[in-house]
């Protein structure tokens, strides 16, 4: 079991050797969605062990999973499954129309597989540093795929989104020098300083003013890399230019793999300065957030960037959620990170092949959706349905549960500003989608000339997977229970 | 080595780098800007050197030749080929100019020694107490991001930035893991070549590098 830990980033890695060595054949471009299944069954057998023998440690303590990391590892498995497969259409298809070359076809399955690679290692990681390092490795792994189309609009965003988020990580690792430090004052000669197990146990014993400094910067660090406001200026020309794959893992699990990286932290703060200091900072991005996705979604004008910016007001409830910190409440965040992931995902990949069959991502050209491209509006519609929070859908449950949380903890105002603003991002999405889907045609396309629908077999998949987790949360719900625990204090 | 030489040797070490930070901002020939990077990063070198000769750390003696090699003459290189490619050596206006940036630059100074008291109080000792001139070149770094236009300003500013995040965590805890030291270098070096390929990309779609060019994307 211990190897296991261990073995897990090396199944997506495994795929990217492929890929590189042979190149993206018929054969080789499935070794990304057949590298998830394998990390989804390794999620799984790992989750029923911790369940059972407590936290496995491996590679000299370096890695470390419990319940928490075990879930994660799920969601990261069954959002890179959708994506992946959408993925091998999504690239052969762009092959076949000579859209890209063998070269980049290349490149991307490589990439796409590290990518996963370095987000498996974040959330087994039990030293923070490697925690940072393989957080930077993915934003290294991401920026070429964001430029994969080589245009001037997707340079633009690889520039802005490498430059803005290398800052953003350099101060999350300021942050966690600075928690060495502190940690290495409290016990000179312990070896594990940075590993967050070791941490946890010496919170209180951990200097308030240093941690106060390293605390406030990895929030604002690791907080562009989720997607945060004031630091969310990135989010929306890289998700709207990224190869929709490539976007749909971004905002699927990227940006949940960082806000992990907070909840992490949190114990840790919270242990070492009490629980507002940490609950103020992140009230504050949460909010924000809330606020500026609010506002920008009323006149959006591209899906994609509409998507992106949902992405912000989803991350806003997650930081939201942790804020509020109690089990109840990382309950709702962690439904919410799988349910959001999935529907993200869907909708990313559903948005790609609307863009790759229109040739247009503005809302009003693509008006009429519904008669025009049944299978794509349909699976638009329902994805928005289920991002919306709607019943029978797993967010209806996460979104129910960060408000309680949220009103019984005397946070009542915080949870009713970010209520209406929710509301607004409701009717805002809601008006755009009606008029994109049933909307009049605007003539600038027509009815749809291809008959293919093996696209869409992943996707219809997540949201069915995502209808069944609203249900019943049988699968997961002991595990989901447990991690949330685990950062509980 | 006793420790008063040991103490001015790393002061000297530690205000050439804040230094080098400044000639970053004064210069505007591209040439002169990464020779000044250059030395920064020999400076930071040396100071990981220095303190892990006078505490007998063999690792970080390790880890101070590599981050003298990569800082000093590697990335340097990189970034001397990025000009090399193009016709423009010289940042022609940045949007501060010179004088109010290089007191931009002081009042970040002034403001790196507010914010790390705590650290500095935690345990004053000759390497805690230069932490915020290490934070200091951080916060410059940032400014130099935010201030230039062209393409390879911008990624001096953040090598900048991450030589004073190096000189931080060397003055703090006599070094960060190998592991994470190891990781952190391999990251940066990463980055600063695909900032290479973006820059030449964008050479050839858009003739230049000035990155006001770049306005395709806004609500």
């Amino acid at each position: 079991m211990h190897l296991l830990v261990a073995l897990i980033p090396l199944l997506p890695l495994g795929a990217a050797v492929a890929v590189g060595v042979a190149g993206w054949r018929t054969t080789t471009a499935w070794a990304g969605p057949l590298a998830s299944v394998a990390v989804i069954g390794a999620g799984a057998l790992l989750g029923a062990d911790v369940l059972e023998h407590g936290a496995l440690a491996a590679l000299g303590s370096v890695l470390r999973a419990d319940s928490l990391s075990a879930f994660m590892v799920i969601v990261i498995g069954t959002v890179s499954l959708i994506a992946n497969t959408y993925g091998v259409s999504y690239i052969t298809g762009e092959l076949d129309r000579d859209e890209t070359t063998a070269a980049a076809a290349r490149s991307y399955g490589v990439l796409a597989q590290v990518f996963v690679a370095a987000m498996l290692v974040v959330v087994l990681a039990d030293n923070l540093g490697v925690l940072w390092v393989a957080i930077e490795a993915t934003t290294v792994a991401t920026v070429l795929l964001v430029g994969h189309r080589r245009t001037r609009a997707s340079l633009e965003a690889s520039w802005k989104y490498v430059v803005i988020g290398s800052v953003g990580v350099g101060l999350a690792l300021l942050g966690t020098v600075l928690v060495y430090f502190a940690s290495r004052h409290v016990n000179a000669g312990n070896h594990d300083a940075l590993n967050w197990s070791y941490l946890v146990t010496i919170a209180p014993h951990l200097n308030p003013g240093v941690m106060r400094l390293a605390i406030g910067l990895i929030v604002l660090g690791f907080g562009t890399k989720a997607g945060l406001a004031p630091m969310h200026s990135w989010l929306p020309d890289t998700y709207s230019q990224a190869p929709a794959p490539v976007a749909a893992l971004m905002a699927g699990v990227l940006s949940s793999t960082a806000a992990y990286a907070l909840l992490r932290y949190k114990v840790i703060a919270d242990g070492a300065l009490g629980r507002n200091y940490t609950r103020g900072l992140l009230l504050a991005g949460a909010l924000l957030s809330l606020l500026v996705a609010a506002s920008l979604l009323l006149a959006q004008r591209d899906y994609k960037r509409l998507l992106a910016y949902s992405s912000i007001e989803h991350m806003g409830l997650i930081a939201l959620g942790i804020a509020i910190g109690t089990p109840l409440a990382l309950t709702a965040v962690l439904l919410h990170i799988l349910g959001h992931g999935i529907a993200k995902c869907v909708l990313f990949c559903t948005s790609g092949e609307i863009s790759r069959s229109t040739g247009t991502t503005k809302i009003d050209e693509v008006a009429g959706l519904l008669t025009l491209r049944p299978l794509q509006g349909t699976l638009f519609g329902v994805g928005l349905i289920a991002l919306a929070g709607f019943p029978p859908f797993a967010m209806f449950a996460s979104e129910l549960g960060i408000a309680r949380s949220g009103v019984s903890d005397r946070l009542g105002w915080a949870v009713a500003v970010a209520l209406v603003l929710v509301l607004v991002t409701f009717i805002a999405i809601a008006g755009h989608a009606l008029k994109m889907l049933l909307g009049e045609p605007s003539g600038v396309i027509d009815a749809d000339p291809s008959g293919s629908t093996t696209w869409a077999v992943p996707l219809v998949g997540g949201l069915v997977a995502l209808a069944v987790l609203g249900l019943t949360m049988w699968p997961i719900e002991r595990l989901i229970d447990a991690a949330a625990k685990v950062v509980t204090r | 080595m006793s420790s008063t030489v040991f103490v001015q040797l790393l002061d000297l070490a530690v205000g050439s780098t804040l230094l080098c930070a400044f000639a970053i901002l004064w210069r505007r020939d591209l040439v002169a800007i990464v020779r000044a990077l250059s030395v920064q990063g020999i400076a930071l070198g040396i100071v990981a050197g220095l303190i892990g000769i006078y505490h007998h750390e063999s690792e970080l003696v390790a880890v101070a030749a590599f981050v003298l090699i990569l800082k000093g003459a590697v990335l340097p290189g990189v970034l001397l080929r990025i000009i090399g490619a193009g016709d423009e050596t010289r940042e022609v206006h940045p949007r501060v100019n010179v004088p109010a940036s290089l007191l931009t630059a002081a009042a970040l100074t002034l403001l790196a020694y507010a914010t790390s008291q705590s650290v500095v109080a935690l345990d004053p000792s000759a390497e805690t107490r230069a932490i915020p001139i290490g934070l200091a070149t951080a916060l410059i770094g940032v400014f130099v991001l935010a201030n230039r236009h062209k393409a390879v300003t911008q990624v001096i500013g953040f090598v900048v930035l991450d030589n004073g995040i190096s000189l931080v965590a060397f003055l703090a805890t006599t070094g960060v893991p190998l592991v994470v030291e190891l990781g952190v270098a391999l990251d940066v070096l990463a980055a600063v070549l695909i900032l290479q390929v973006l820059t030449a990309r964008m050479r050839a779609k858009f003739g230049v590098t000035d990155l006001d060019q770049l306005r395709e994307l806004h609500d």
